[in-house]
């Protein structure tokens, strides 16, 4: 099976970028490739110039990963979890740091808990700091808010906002639409590994959907118009109202990216 | 060097943190073998002339005990870091091949050598035991639980599952071990028995390790000890080459 397929995006240094697909797309693969856990048959994969195979420890380095899956080792405490995890990147002390991000995450009243005894939430957090411990340039999320309450959920993305505002490059993967439409500023959609759009928010946007304005006459009936642009409305209106059609209800439905989406992995109704 | 010592002292602080399971429990698992063999046996096997069965047996045991502990310690560690999944935090690291191997083998021999020492630290009370030369000793203990260690880590990495790696660990480490002399001297076997002893690399290590306590052995040491250093050279290059291609590691 092929899991990417002529897979070819360059994310530029300092963008918020999107990665979009359904389930299998391969967005996690291509992830992977990324970060050294999968290796490509063919083909090569970058981070800020570092080939991730020939010249990995530059490539990891400039890399921080926040995987989907919940995972711990439960043998260690958040803060040695942490020690543990910049250890690795050879910061022998690392600790103002650690305690800035514990701080940015709101993890320090564990700091000593063990991992084990984390909630969900808590642990997602951990796994956030943990891939933040080496201030990597280039941050990945793969679908950081699966299974997260909306407080977390606010907190997450106020960080990782200001971490983008600091520079830091970020790359989002998420099946929640309206996340992406929010954060990210260009976007990759992927189906079947390959790469089906790839453009700005804005565009992808304005390109696959315009405005519809939803029209209900007092009888009931609903006729939709389609717009190109805001600019369109006055005269659909001026129209609507020389052909007196009576007017109980309008509504302007602006796109979003779940139509683009479904526009593009095929499964329009 | 950091990322190298970092992973080492996690490994360290992984067993040491549960010790009473990891180094007290095969303390007295082997006190309980000298218990009841040395009761059984005591005054009726001699193994080597002028040498008294419990003092023949410790050495024996100690070296069983080192080399079942150091297997269990990278194998364990890394089998449950796949099945958990938090492997990956090593995975996403710039460590090098040669640095994550180095410091799961020598993580497996110091609780291969902790054990050890909790053992002689227990027996000495009562077992006299003569040490001839303490070099061969040390020898022997660092180079087969550094090969123990090393078996440990190709069977953690090959096993996707706790069964298989128990299996390994039934099925080959226990009976080469129980079958490597460390209950008797293998010129009490028949010779075609002796002969499958031979073929048995956990043989060299007990009989080797036992000749720095006697001087007495029943293979020359300096083979024995070069039978287990090529051993250990050929699992730490199939080891090496294993994480280097990321099998069973990185997809």
């Amino acid at each position: 099976m092929r899991a990417l397929d002529g897979v070819s995006l360059a994310i530029e240094q300092g963008e918020f970028f999107g990665l979009l697909g359904p389930n299998g797309a391969g967005k996690t693969t291509l992830i992977n490739v990324i970060a050294g856990l999968a290796r490509a048959d063919r083909g090569a994969a970058r981070v800020l110039g570092a080939d991730v195979v020939s010249d990995y420890r530059r490539a990891r380095r400039l890399l921080g990963v926040v995987p989907q899956e919940l995972v711990f080792d439960p043998f260690f405490t958040v803060r040695e979890t942490l020690r543990i995890q910049s250890g690795y990147f050879g910061l022998a002390s690392n600790d103002a740091w650690i305690d800035e991000v514990m701080h940015h995450l709101d993890l320090e009243a564990k700091a000593d808990v063990n991992m084990r005894a984390l909630s969900g939430g808590m642990k997602r957090r951990v796994l956030v700091a943990q891939a933040l411990v080496h201030k990597p340039p280039v941050i990945v999320l793969d679908e950081p808010t699966a299974g997260v309450d909306v407080e977390l959920r606010q907190g997450l993305w106020q960080f990782v906002q200001r971490l983008n505002r600091d520079g830091h490059t970020i790359v989002l993967t998420t099946h929640y639409l309206e996340e992406a439409e929010s954060q990210c500023r260009r976007i990759a959609m992927l189906k079947a590994g390959k790469v089906v759009a790839l453009d700005t928010t804005q565009n992808l946007l304005a390109t696959f959907s315009g405005l519809e304005l939803q029209v209900r006459g007092r009888d009931g009936a609903l006729s939709r118009l389609k717009l190109h642009g805001y600019d369109e409305l006055e005269a659909a209106l001026e129209r609507l109202r020389r052909d007196g059609v009576p007017l109980h209800d309008i509504e302007l439905h602006t796109p979003d990216l779940e139509e683009v989406f479904l526009h593009l992995t095929g499964k329009a109704s | 060097m950091t990322g190298f010592r970092t992973l080492l002292v996690k490994e360290l602080l992984r067993f040491w943190k549960v010790s009473v399971q990891t180094v007290g429990a095969p303390v007295l698992t082997a006190l309980l073998y000298l218990v009841i063999f040395a009761q059984a046996l005591e005054g009726r096997v001699e193994a080597y002339p002028g040498v008294r069965y419990t003092a023949f047996l410790v050495p024996g045991l100690v070296m069983m005990s080192v080399l079942q502990n150091a297997f269990a310690n990278s194998s364990s560690s890394l089998i449950q870091s796949k099945i958990t999944g938090n492997i990956v935090f090593l995975l996403l690291a710039p460590l090098s091949t040669l640095e994550v191997f180095a410091a799961y083998v020598l993580a497996a021999m110091a609780r291969g050598l902790v054990v050890a020492a909790g053992m002689f630290a227990v027996t000495v009370w009562f077992v006299g035991l003569p040490l001839v030369a303490p070099l061969w000793v040390l020898a022997f203990c660092l180079l087969g639980a550094a090969l123990a260690g090393a078996l440990g880590l190709l069977a953690g990495v090959y096993a996707d599952k706790i069964d298989q790696l128990a299996a390994v660990q039934n099925f080959v480490i226990m009976p080469l071990t129980f079958l490597s002399g460390v209950f008797y001297s293998i010129h009490a076997l028949p010779p075609r028995w002796q002969q499958v002893s031979h073929a048995n690399p956990f043989f060299y290590m007990v009989d080797g390790f036992r000749y720095g306590f006697f001087g007495v052995s029943d293979f020359p040491p300096g083979a024995s000890l070069a039978i287990v250093a090529a051993s250990f050279v050929a699992v730490a290059a199939l080891g090496l080459w294993l994480l280097k291609t990321g099998y069973k590691l990185r997809t």
